[in-house]
């Protein structure tokens, strides 16, 4: 059994996922925007507070059509914190971030319900909200050199060997049926109990929740054999499997 | 159906324009007719290794312009009449290439040929990466050594991304070809051994070249070195390689240094 700490690590890098209200606008804008101050007006916090997205998905906005929106919501107390289904280069610094969302699924949630008077136009509106469900990626062909494969929402598996310069992320743990020749960075949003395995170890780089363990710290009597990684506190450690 | 084969690897200097060369000659010698087409432009060498380099008027990048037509590009080899290189231009570079020129090209290719195949060049930016566009069986050449494998193994992934096949859901066939194979520097540990290339890249092998100076004898020639000698050891693996690709069942011949030792060295492990 081996254990590295590494009391002088750099600073550690973790993947997060945090809840946000995703609104759609769609056209015409103007009417959209009208129907969001009068939603605000009969529900207010809901919207007004909380980080928002903008999923762009059913209009086509320039960049300074994008600016424009972002700025008027912002006047009315909406503030925008990523904007998400847009081409990257209608992006630019001086916009919101440009989110990518690995959940397909999501669940329409019950607006409260108005005190004022309801129209027409807000049952067109769509909020909607991600869900976070336990789910497993499999792999089933070698992930190739130069390959990345991220998946925050639950542990992922390869039938086959993970090359030299691949690297896998997941929010889960991560299950290896060959040899791990790149990087596996498990429990990449926070989750200090996932764990990597894998049948032969050969990996540049092994992480858990943000703490790392390079291949030149790892034992090597280890090397070639199938192996287990955990988190114990803040030290990584393996353990053989035979 | 004519059959388009990009034969590439990521790496440099492993073999790809040598190899693009024998395994046309060869495939011209059975009776195929073969074009061969270069697309490093700007670095080209395939027209050296086929000894056209003096006959070269129009090339790949002056057809996708449309300044010339495709029949006064082709250089017909002298002495195989089935073969024919598409050469590339040197004066200019892979920015130049299209993605629509080129699918224009080899669609013409296609049907006056039974074989295109493709010199990538090296890396995997546009250059390589329109070389393998259009490609239905991918030949990647690499040499037994830590750095060539790794970019075989990324650019094995690229196969399976940005190619055409890829993007409708198909799958490019890909066959690995092993060149400059030394069995004593394999027997001795300092080279990977043929079961370590495959274990790494999980690819079927089309055949084991091996490292000779038969190579750079035929290169300088201007000779395809299956043409040029037929009967060395690297030109007989790459006929075998050749019928391999055509569908034939070839047994594996490993290279040895010394005659009847097939099994010890197929044994040995790299220490």
């Amino acid at each position: 059994m081996t254990s590295v700490a590494n009391p002088r690590q750099s600073p550690r890098f973790v993947c997060r996922s945090y809840m946000a209200v995703a609104l759609a606008p769609e056209p015409p804008l103007v009417d959209w925007i009208a129907d969001i101050e009068q939603k605000i007006r009969d529900t207010g916090s809901f919207l007004v507070g909380p980080p928002v997205v903008l999923d762009l998905s059913s209009v086509k906005l320039s960049k300074s059509a994008i600016a424009h929106l972002v700025a008027q919501l912002e006047q009315r107390g909406v503030r925008v914190m990523g904007v998400e289904n847009v081409d990257p280069s209608q992006m630019d610094a001086a916009l919101p971030p440009l989110l990518r969302s690995t959940k397909r699924e999501s669940a329409d949630v019950s607006v409260p319900a108005p005190k004022a008077r309801e129209t027409q136009r807000e049952k067109q509106q769509q909020v909607r909200e991600t869900r976070s469900a336990p789910a497993t990626l499999l792999l089933d062909k070698p992930v190739r050199s130069g390959q990345s494969i991220y998946f925050p929402d639950g542990d992922v598996t390869v039938l086959g060997s993970v090359g030299s310069g691949a690297e896998l992320v997941a929010g889960g743990s991560i299950h290896v049926y060959g040899t791990l020749r790149g990087r596996a960075m498990a429990g990449s949003n926070g989750n200090a109990r996932a764990r990597i395995f894998c049948t032969k170890i050969e990996a540049e780089l092994l992480a858990i929740d943000g703490h790392y363990l390079t291949a030149d710290l790892m034992d090597m009597a280890l090397r070639d054999r199938p192996v287990q990684a955990w988190l114990e506190g803040s030290a990584l450690k393996i353990s053989a499997l035979d | 159906m004519a059959k388009v084969v990009v034969v590439t690897s990521g790496k440099g200097g492993v073999g790809k324009t040598t190899s693009t060369a024998a395994l046309g000659a060869a495939l011209a010698q059975h009776g195929q007719n073969v074009v061969v087409v270069d697309f490093d432009v700007g670095l080209r060498n395939l027209d050296l290794v086929m000894g056209a380099e003096r006959r070269v008027v129009y090339d790949l990048i002056n057809v996708t312009q449309g300044i010339a037509k495709l029949p006064q590009a082709l250089i017909r080899d002298k002495r195989l009449e089935r073969l024919a290189l598409l050469p590339a231009s040197q004066t200019r570079d892979k920015d130049a290439l299209t993605e629509e020129g080129v699918s224009r090209v080899i669609t013409s290719l296609k049907q006056m040929f039974d074989w295109v195949i493709c010199d990538s060049p090296a890396g995997i930016e546009r250059g390589a990466t329109l070389a393998m566009r259009f490609a239905d069986t991918a030949i990647i050449v690499t040499n037994p050594e830590v750095s060539s494998v790794r970019d075989s193994d990324r650019i094995i992934g690229i196969l399976d991304a940005k190619t055409v096949k890829a993007e409708r859901g198909e799958r490019v066939d890909k066959h690995l070809l092993i060149s400059r194979y030394d069995p004593a520097r394999a027997a001795r540990g300092e080279m990977l051994s043929i079961e370590d290339v495959l274990e790494i890249l999980s690819t079927p092998l089309l055949g084991i070249i091996p490292e000779s100076e038969e190579v750079l004898r035929a290169s300088n020639l201007g000779s395809p070195v299956t043409f040029n000698n037929p009967s060395s050891a690297p030109a007989r693996a790459y006929l075998d390689a050749a019928r391999r690709l055509m569908g034939e069942e070839v047994e594996m011949t490993i290279p040895t240094e010394k005659q009847g030792f097939l099994g010890k060295l197929f044994g040995r492990r790299a220490a």
